[in-house]
């Protein structure tokens, strides 16, 4: 169940996956879509968890884990609140001066 | 043997999934990006959940620190800033992979444990893409907040001292994976990953920003789909290979808009060219306008279509532009917006200014949908862009933008032109736009200029 073909196919198909869902994705939305992916890449936090968290680490990498914690979370959340923050300035409506997204 | 944190991946796979999904409109976007906050908790939970994972109090400081950090960062950059903040977010989440990289390669190595050559390869592949992208990110920051020169830096030789050094860095990289290194292979390999980063920048102008953050998402994405393989974590190489072919994506659909290829953009040091070309004409007479012939002429349109570009962003002239768009479709003139695809400095950076300035996307259209109205429209107002409605690039076979696809404003009935001065844009490229009768240059800053507009607007009433 280890072996890396299986890694090999999932990559493939996501891959896949990922050029027909952006392709789909209108251009109005290019941006936010970038930082939604750019904060999706931010998963390497999985990692960086892993590694600091390692019952067996070493000193090296607990310290390499520690900063890659830091700099993922980073990642996440930058990425993810100023997605959120842009697409709440798009509307459709003209008028209607409610809620002007900050 | 299937556990918890085995079903917490699929789902936080399946609502990354769901989060580009969600993206493709504007009604469901928001959705998409809950999903995206859902699958990434769901991830980390799942994550420590392992049984493997036990030092809880690092992590804990770490994850606080790094909330601390991005938070702030998210919420106070003023819009008009925001490729520069991506280009950071990748930066950290780059060096996230590689550092993870790092310490699985030292585990292994202190280890002493056999390590294949499948792992050993994702590992070298993990730590080049992460080193390489966090330096190149840091570099395209600082190109676009300005600390470093924007036009692209080149000289003699550049190409082939780029590539020895990459094919140094393959070198070392091949035998950390075919055999056992010595000590000081490791960070020489680290140290050129970094180094190559900063020089794949350097020749890049401004305007080729949009292709390049694109392209650094897509390596992100890669290296940590490469970290996915070295640790064999699927949900890693399933949101990996996502990231990758996304940016991978965009930066095409970028190339595609300046019809230029993929080395163009990285190796063609694009600046270097028109040198010659922008110097001949620009003593030609122009003619120029004030804001109150401005007003008048547009007063009396019936269709208006506003061309942004980057000059409009750097102005932050986004909030006077929907005022004169109010003031104008009062009167009953029908104001539309066209986006060419690589305007502003990040794929779809003018949608999201207008949209911080209120102006409802249903105004705003694609360069397909809106060329073919230009013949039919009474005014092209062209605020801050200029490359991208350049007639040269339709018959010119000698400019450097020659076959880039562009807006017909040259067609519309009147044409103006707000601008600084006459100094050519970005690529240095002289515009004949800007010398033909039908053009009137409107000279200023534009967020001042177009608030005089609609300053002047009133008196016209008729």
């Amino acid at each position: 169940m280890q072996s890396y073909e299986f890694g090999l196919y999932v990559f493939m198909l996501a891959a896949f996956l990922g050029f027909e869902l952006v392709k789909r994705v209108s251009p109005l939305l290019h941006t936010p879509l970038m930082s939604l992916s750019n904060a999706i890449s931010a998963i390497a936090v999985v990692g960086a968890i892993l590694v600091s968290g390692d019952k067996d680490a070493t000193e090296l990498g607990r310290w390499l884990g520690f900063v890659a914690v830091i700099c993922a979370t980073l990642n996440v959340v930058a990425g993810y609140l100023i997605t959120d923050r842009m697409l709440k300035m798009f509307r459709k409506k003209d008028r209607g001066k409610e809620s002007r997204g900050s | 043997m299937t556990q918890i944190w085995q079903f917490a991946y699929i789902l936080a796979a399946l609502l990354i999934v769901g989060s580009i999904k969600w993206l493709n409109s504007p009604v469901t976007a928001r959705r998409g990006v809950l999903a995206g906050e859902a699958g990434m908790l769901l991830a980390v939970i799942g994550t420590l959940l392992r049984h493997e994972v036990v030092n809880y109090e690092w992590i804990a400081i770490s994850v606080v620190i790094g909330a601390a950090i991005g938070a702030p960062l998210a919420y106070l950059m003023p819009m008009t800033a925001v490729p520069q903040l991506t280009a950071l977010s990748h930066a950290f989440g780059a060096l996230a992979a590689a550092l993870v990289g790092t310490a699985e390669y030292y585990r292994h190595v202190l280890s002493g444990e056999a390590v294949t050559g499948f792992t050993m390869g994702a590992l070298v592949i993990e730590t080049v893409l992460g080193y390489l992208t966090f330096t190149a990110s840091i570099m395209a920051f600082g190109k676009l907040q300005e600390i470093v020169p924007t036009r692209p830096l080149t000289y003699k030789g550049q190409n082939i001292v780029n590539l020895a050094l990459f094919a140094f860095a393959v070198g070392l990289g091949l035998w950390m994976i075919f055999e056992s290194t010595p000590a000081w292979v490791f960070p020489t390999f680290t140290g050129l990953s970094l180094l190559f980063g900063v020089l794949l920048i350097m020749p890049i102008g401004g305007g080729d920003m949009p292709t390049v953050i694109a392209l650094l998402n897509s390596y992100a994405g890669a290296a940590c789909a490469a970290m996915g393989f070295a640790l064999s974590n699927r949900l890693l190489i399933v949101a990996g290979a996502l990231n990758a072919s996304s940016g991978f994506i965009l930066s095409v659909i970028m190339c595609n808009a300046m019809n230029r290829s993929f080395t163009n953009v990285l190796f063609g040091a694009f600046g270097q060219v028109q040198a010659s070309s922008s110097a001949k004409a620009s003593t030609r007479p122009v003619h120029s306008a004030t804001a109150e012939d401005a007003a008048e002429i547009m007063s009396n349109a019936r269709r208006i279509i506003v061309v942004p570009g980057y000059g409009m962003a750097v102005a932050q002239a986004q909030h006077q532009l929907r005022e004169l768009t109010d003031a104008l479709t009062k009167r009953g003139v029908d104001v539309r917006f066209a986006i060419h695809p690589v305007a502003g400095r990040m794929p779809g950076h003018m949608n999201v200014l207008l949209a911080e300035a209120d102006i409802p996307y249903d105004r705003l259209f694609e360069m397909e949908d809106i060329n073919a109205d230009f013949p039919d429209t009474d005014v092209a107002l062209v605020i801050g862009a200029n490359d991208v409605v350049n007639p040269a690039a339709r018959h010119d076979t000698s400019s450097p933008i020659y076959g880039m696809p562009i807006l017909d404003v040259d067609k519309a009935q009147t044409v103006m032109v707000i601008k600084r001065s006459m100094n050519p844009g970005f690529a240095g490229i002289d515009n004949e736009l800007y010398y033909m009768d039908r053009t009137l240059m409107l000279f200023g800053d534009a967020k001042a200029f177009v608030s005089a507009i609609v300053k002047e607007l009133p008196a016209h009433k008729n």
